[in-house]
């Protein structure tokens, strides 16, 4: 008798207990509200809303999760944010209109494009200020760091190209060539590829990290979309390196690129120009920041789905994924 | 006026006439093969064709219970079910009147059991039959890319029975004013097309209150606004209260015109009779 009066209660509490794996919390930047949306990742409801610098655009979490790193562009800086207490703590000098960074793999340096004065800053988290700059093509934009943390990948907005850098030395390695008006870079999990998106090109172009060639250029075709909608921005690929998803801006869409064929294996419709992307902890979710209709859209990793969609505030540009 | 003293009628014999009238219409339906594929292929050119040219209307507003983007496939598909559901109740209430000019209801009116009875496991067979339709229907969407939640499938499955109710019930109503099957034509002009298009089947509300503030007040009045709207919500796992409230409240209106309809002492019949 008393098993039986269990069992639904074993259930229930097994239902409850099953979406606690996804405890984490989501950070929005607002490029024109020039806030930050907390949401709790697993209600999804809006849990507080910090007033940070003017623009934030490019948002990055710490390895720890302990805080949360913000390009203010407008404001000339980046600024750290404490998860806990949501209050910015410190800010960091950057050189001039910080767009996108990325942080090393342990969690030491940050690394600024400065879209105006065409050079990548290399930022000491410690000591909060520009140790070198690097200097690059024009109007550096994309960042994106090797797992093992030794090269460096930059884009030039108006050079159309991909720099490789030796984080050691701070020298250029190599210089790609991909699509026209480069964006995001992003590394596989084991270092071997890049992918870096072309928003004007409309294309993802594939390098290979050891011989720096281009190995595939992926495009994008959707019926009914024309064309010079498909702006290719943010990229993310998941950590078994099986499907890679571009953000493709305007065309409302993200395309699920099956990552060893490269084919588009399907688009999902999100909200308006899509521009950012991070998974969840699990990896089993994927956040978009739709910029235009001023929400987040949330993605079912395997099943190819679109499961929600969420208001944040005005102009939502990026999301980071903490504990 | 003689009277006979009737013994009442165990329960069995309630069943067993139910099963019988469900059992035929369930028959009809398979051997119809016509009426089959029709009712099949109707909300299928629908959704393979009309929504395919407004596949994208949608992509800018998020509408309750739908918690993102969709596509317009999407959003029409429980409008095509209550549309199942509306035809099927339409094509009971031409039975009905087949039936009347073949005599065959006549063997049915003169059973002993109650009329409403009757007309009651007659409604169960066409709702029965309707239900079934239905779910053929979202078997067959899913290749659309219309896959709601699993537990959708099984909460729609209520709200399926509660608007064929309502819908096959106004069948009967309809069946009891139609007279000659000719005038069959005039319910697909007079009910069905009006119906179906002012209501929020095709286009969400928000988009006529935009046009047309009267057409507006029409759509939310038509109580296949609600039925649509009712299986809308319990695919998604959830209950539409109001909807669930008109469409409960209609089902006893309509059955009840119905029942006086068919009663050949006062209804509409009589009257119909005297008018010959």
């Amino acid at each position: 008798m008393q098993t039986v009066r269990l069992a639904p209660a074993l259930l229930g509490a097994a239902l409850l207990a099953a979406p606690a794996a996804r405890a984490e919390r989501l950070f929005v930047s607002n490029e024109k509200d020039n806030t930050v949306t907390v949401l709790d990742g697993q209600t999804l409801a809006v849990t507080a809303t910090v007033k940070v610098g003017d623009r934030p655009r490019g948002i990055v979490a710490s390895p720890d999760g302990g805080s949360v790193y913000i390009c203010t562009s407008d404001s000339d800086h980046v600024e750290m944010l404490d998860t806990k207490t949501l209050t910015v703590t410190r800010i960091l000098s950057s050189g001039p209109d910080p767009e996108l960074m990325t942080l090393s793999p342990d969690g030491q340096t940050l690394y600024v494009a400065n879209e105006n004065d065409n050079m990548v800053s290399v930022v000491d988290v410690k000591a909060g200020r520009v140790m070198t700059e690097i200097p690059v093509g024009v109007e550096p934009e994309g960042m994106g760091v090797s797992p093992d943390g030794r090269v460096l990948v930059n884009t030039s907005e108006t050079t159309s190209m991909a720099h490789f850098i030796d984080t050691g030395t701070q020298q250029s390695i190599a210089n790609v060539l991909v699509g026209s008006r480069p964006r995001v870079a992003r590394f596989t999990a084991d270092g071997k590829q890049v992918w870096v998106s072309a928003e004007v090109g409309g294309t993802v172009s594939v390098i290979d990290t050891a011989s720096h060639t281009v190995v595939h250029t992926v495009s994008f075709a959707i019926p009914g979309v024309p064309a010079e909608s498909i702006q290719p921005v943010g990229i993310a690929i998941t950590p078994d390196a099986k499907t890679a998803f571009v953000a493709l801006g305007p065309a409302n869409r993200i395309a699920a690129v099956d990552a060893k064929t490269y084919e588009v294996r399907k688009y999902l419709l999100v909200g308006q120009r899509v521009w950012n992307l991070a998974f969840s902890l699990d990896g089993k979710r994927l956040y978009t920041t739709n910029g235009v209709s001023n929400d987040l859209s949330v993605i079912d990793v395997d099943g190819l789905r679109v499961v929600k969609s969420v208001p944040v505030g005005q102009l939502p540009w990026g999301v980071a994924v903490v504990p | 006026m003689l009277q006979t003293k009737l013994r009442p009628l165990p329960p069995a014999a309630y069943a067993r006439c139910m099963a019988g009238i469900i059992r035929r219409e369930g028959l009809r339906w398979v051997h119809q093969r016509g009426r089959f594929v029709s009712a099949l292929v109707r909300p299928l050119v629908w959704l393979a064709i009309f929504a395919a040219g407004f596949r994208f209307v949608l992509g800018v507003s998020i509408i309750p219970p739908y918690e993102t983007y969709i596509p317009y496939e999407v959003y029409i598909a429980p409008g095509l079910i209550a549309m199942i559901e509306l035809f099927n109740g339409m094509q009971s209430s031409l039975s009905m009147v087949y039936d009347r000019e073949m005599g065959s209801m006549k063997t049915l009116m003169v059973s002993p059991f109650p009329r409403w009875f009757l007309l009651l496991s007659k409604l169960l067979a066409g709702v029965a039959v309707a239900v079934v339709q239905s779910y053929i229907f979202l078997g067959i969407a899913w290749f659309w890319e219309i896959e709601p939640p699993a537990i959708g499938y099984l909460a729609v499955l209520p709200a399926l029975i509660l608007s064929g109710l309502m819908l096959g019930a106004l069948g009967l109503v309809m069946s009891s004013f139609i007279r000659q099957l000719e005038n069959f034509a005039g319910v697909m002009n007079f009910v069905i097309f009006p119906m179906f298009f002012a209501s929020s089947a095709l286009y969400p509300l928000w988009r006529v209150k935009e046009s047309s503030l009267f057409l507006w007040w029409v759509c939310q009045l038509n109580p296949f606004t609600s039925a649509t709207e009712l299986i809308r919500f319990a695919l998604y796992g959830r209950v539409d209260w109001m909807s669930a409230a008109v469409v409960i409240g209609c089902t006893v209106v309509f059955m009840a015109a119905a029942v006086a309809g068919y009663d050949p002492g006062r209804g509409l019949m009589a009257r119909k009779a005297g008018a010959e």
